[in-house]
């Protein structure tokens, strides 16, 4: 594909727009601060979002592979997925690329009648955005999750003492791994 | 019908800087950032003032009248009473080193959680009340008055710390924010602006000497629900003392560890080791919490809380008092205690009755932080010690920010985390040791309700642990501190799924081969050891 050469050679530039523009989605000072600081301990966020996007782009490039791109999309969404954004805003870094790569090879696109390629590179960023749509829901779901869990393990042995809990004695169910617990009405104290 | 937004309008994110300087934008109150409102009920009981029900969320905070004047007349107070709380007002240059080391703000990007603007939040107040520049000049010199958005700014950006103090290891004036928070929270104490997970656990305390209000029966059998666990692993029996009189050693431990996983093998792994060395030492069902959550509420609270273990060590005739893995904890015995509730004269220095080690260290306090004690029995080699047995682990080692910046216990848990484990790793320099990073959740903001906070504030520590799971295959993370292990926990959850927590006696406790013990094919949790299953 003429387009993926042309974007393979522009990709540089592309990422530093699409880095810049994400980081944009902060306020000033921490744009700032998320541009400027390259250790990944001291600035977790920046570093994120810049090994991420660069692997996003590559597994664009070689063509969308769920699995390989996953892990880098998750990377991203799940810090967004708990900082002060909107859902759309979470995900919309997605699609700042669609508008970068067009500004960045407009003049290439019309030249060279790329636009039938470029409607289908557009589409792969599409599916990009439905695989987000999943991680950043698992992300929401996992925090509800956590919240449960620990609601459990603070009341967990509290129940047992009091007689409220009997475990199945099985040794073919892994109580322990499922928290698998019954409720014992009658023995209560 | 409402109008739909476009999936642009809903995407929208506005790439210009705001037109608003951080004075003009005021707070805005998001769930899941900030902890529910103390219940009056709990705030009766600590003679609190304007002890009532209410919610951060709604608009109305029931203030008392007049509560300004009650803030500054407050702040007047501190300013003169804490000389520290007066340069930290005014010797800020904004040199902007500590911008950047808050894990709140690397992890949620709000710049009013860089140190330096969290501080001059209050320093805005006190220096259009307090400084003649302010009052003539106002604005102009950073000056603003206090108001309801001001103070519910300050409630929502001062419930966002931890008082780690990581800040203040880089701050050239070593300004320790924390203690700007804790000006705060003292000031929000005098309007009834607690919130209820550190109310109510202060309430507890206060009334049942830990912050479960776990009543010394409920103490008993926690404990003993323990010992058949270890029974079960080693075929040992373990009969602890209660409130013995005449016991050499104290024993005082966060009560946290007592009831929540995985801190519950933590003090097996106590009960193990007192057991195995034949100490002479007894748990006590009055100080029953090391831990002190009056801390994060106001000085005097704090010093109340803390007035019972110097008292239960007294009635119970100890010479020394020994204490458990807990952060927060420590930063009150090793910087506060004595001062509060001191002498403690009527003790002795501590000597470890196994290896005769004197600790000079503990000479004025007389508490010894557990780490400490063990290692010095693994340095004498009074301990026999199967490290195999933690083989199927990778570990890491989180320092805890209260014993880390707090009292320099830097080496004693690698000691022992090294000699009972072969496969130990540390986390990149500048996130380990004084330059720690916090779990997110201390200062009692480890509720659920601020869950989004809490993953915010663990991420940079996650980030550290990942980064070692990544490289070197690191399963699990090891700590002292009880609120670590219960954080930590969740934090793991979100950011780095397979890694697990523990307390560091834990694997201690594994690794333990006791006199008389069955060949052991569990550890403590009852999970199967590796190599050691029992053939069916």
């Amino acid at each position: 594909m003429r387009l993926k050469r042309l974007l393979s050679e522009k990709k540089s530039a592309v990422l530093r727009r699409w880095f810049d523009d994400i980081v944009e989605t902060y306020p000033p000072d921490t744009s700032q601060f998320l541009k400027k600081q390259k250790n990944q301990f001291a600035n977790p966020v920046g570093s994120t979002i810049l090994q991420g996007i660069e692997n996003i782009f590559d597994g664009l490039l070689k063509g969308l592979d769920k699995n390989e791109i996953s892990p880098f999309l998750d990377n991203i969404i799940r810090i967004r997925a708990v900082q002060d954004f909107t859902p759309p805003q979470a995900l919309s870094f997605i699609f700042l690329l669609k508008k970068i790569i067009r500004n960045e090879i407009a003049k290439e696109i019309s030249d060279n009648e790329l636009s039938e390629e470029l409607l289908e590179f557009e589409s792969e960023i599409d599916n990009l955005a439905l695989i987000s749509f999943d991680i950043y829901m698992q992300c929401r779901e996992k925090l509800y999750e956590i919240k449960a869990n620990e609601v459990k393990r603070m009341t967990f042995r509290l129940l047992q003492q009091a007689n409220l809990l009997t475990e199945i004695k099985d040794e073919e169910s892994d109580i322990k791994e499922h928290d698998f617990i019954n409720i014992n009405t009658k023995g209560g104290s | 019908m409402a109008k739909l937004p476009t999936p642009e309008e809903l995407a929208k994110i506005d790439l210009n800087p705001p037109e608003k300087d951080w004075m003009d934008t005021p707070a805005d109150i998001k769930p899941g950032m900030f902890c529910w409102g103390a219940k009056g009920k709990n705030l009766k009981i600590l003679d609190f003032p304007n002890a009532r029900d209410w919610s951060p969320a709604e608009e109305d905070w029931k203030l008392p009248k007049d509560w300004e004047g009650t803030v500054l007349e407050a702040f007047a107070d501190k300013l003169s009473k804490y000389r520290s709380f007066k340069i930290f007002m005014d010797v800020c240059v904004r040199c902007g080193a500590c911008a950047d080391k808050c894990h709140f703000f690397i992890g949620s990007g709000d710049p009013k959680n860089m140190p330096v603007l969290r501080a001059e939040l209050m320093r805005s107040v006190y220096r259009k009340y307090f400084t003649n520049s302010g009052k003539v000049l106002g604005k102009l010199a950073g000056a603003r008055e206090l108001d309801l958005a001001v103070l519910k700014e300050w409630w929502y950006y001062f419930y966002q710390c931890t008082e780690c103090r990581r800040c203040s290891v880089f701050c050239p004036y070593g300004i320790d924010t924390a203690e700007i928070t804790m000006m705060a929270r003292e000031f929000f104490n005098l309007l009834g602006l607690n919130i209820d997970w550190i109310a109510g656990p202060v309430a507890n305390c206060y009334m049942k000497g830990n912050h479960l209000g776990l009543e010394p029966h409920t103490i008993k059998s926690s404990i003993e629900f323990f010992l058949d666990d270890i029974e079960t692993v080693t075929g040992i029996k373990i009969e602890p003392t209660f409130n013995r009189k005449g016991a050499e050693i104290l024993f005082v431990t966060p009560s946290g560890d007592l009831f929540a996983d995985p801190g519950t093998y933590t003090a097996m792994g106590y009960l193990m080791l007192f057991h195995e060395l034949g100490l002479d030492y007894t748990w006590s069902t009055y100080a029953s919490e090391g831990g002190n959550f009056g801390f994060f509420t106001s000085n005097e609270m704090a010093k109340r809380l803390n007035s019972k273990i110097y008292a239960e060590a007294k009635r119970l005739g100890v010479k020394w008092i020994l204490g458990g893995e807990c952060g927060h904890m420590w930063r009150v015995l090793n910087q506060y205690m004595d001062t509060w509730n001191g002498p403690a004269d009527f003790m002795e220095v501590p000597t470890s009755p196994i290896t005769g080690t004197r600790f000079e260290n503990a000479r004025s306090t007389k508490m010894v932080h557990i780490t400490e004690f063990t290692a010095d029995l693994i340095k004498h080699g009074k301990l026999k010690l199967d490290p195999s047995r933690n083989d199927h682990l990778k570990v890491t080692y989180h320092d805890s920010c209260n014993t880390a910046r707090g009292m320099g216990l830097l080496e004693e848990p690698r000691y022992v985390l090294k000699s009972v484990c072969n496969n130990f790793y540390e986390m990149p320099d500048n996130t380990i040791r004084e330059q720690t990073f916090c779990c997110g959740s201390g200062t009692g903001l480890n509720a659920s309700e601020n869950m989004e906070l809490r993953m915010k504030g663990g991420l940079p520590r996650a980030n550290a642990v990942k980064h070692v799971r990544d490289q070197h295959g690191v399963n699990m993370l090891a700590n002292v501190c009880a609120i670590d292990r219960a954080t930590l926990k969740a934090a793991m959850e979100y950011w780095v799924p397979d890694v697990s927590v523990c307390g560091t006696h834990e694997l201690l406790a594994n690794a333990l081969v006791m006199k008389g013990e069955k060949e052991r094919t569990q550890d403590l949790r009852l999970e199967p050891l590796p190599g050691k299953e029992v053939k069916e």
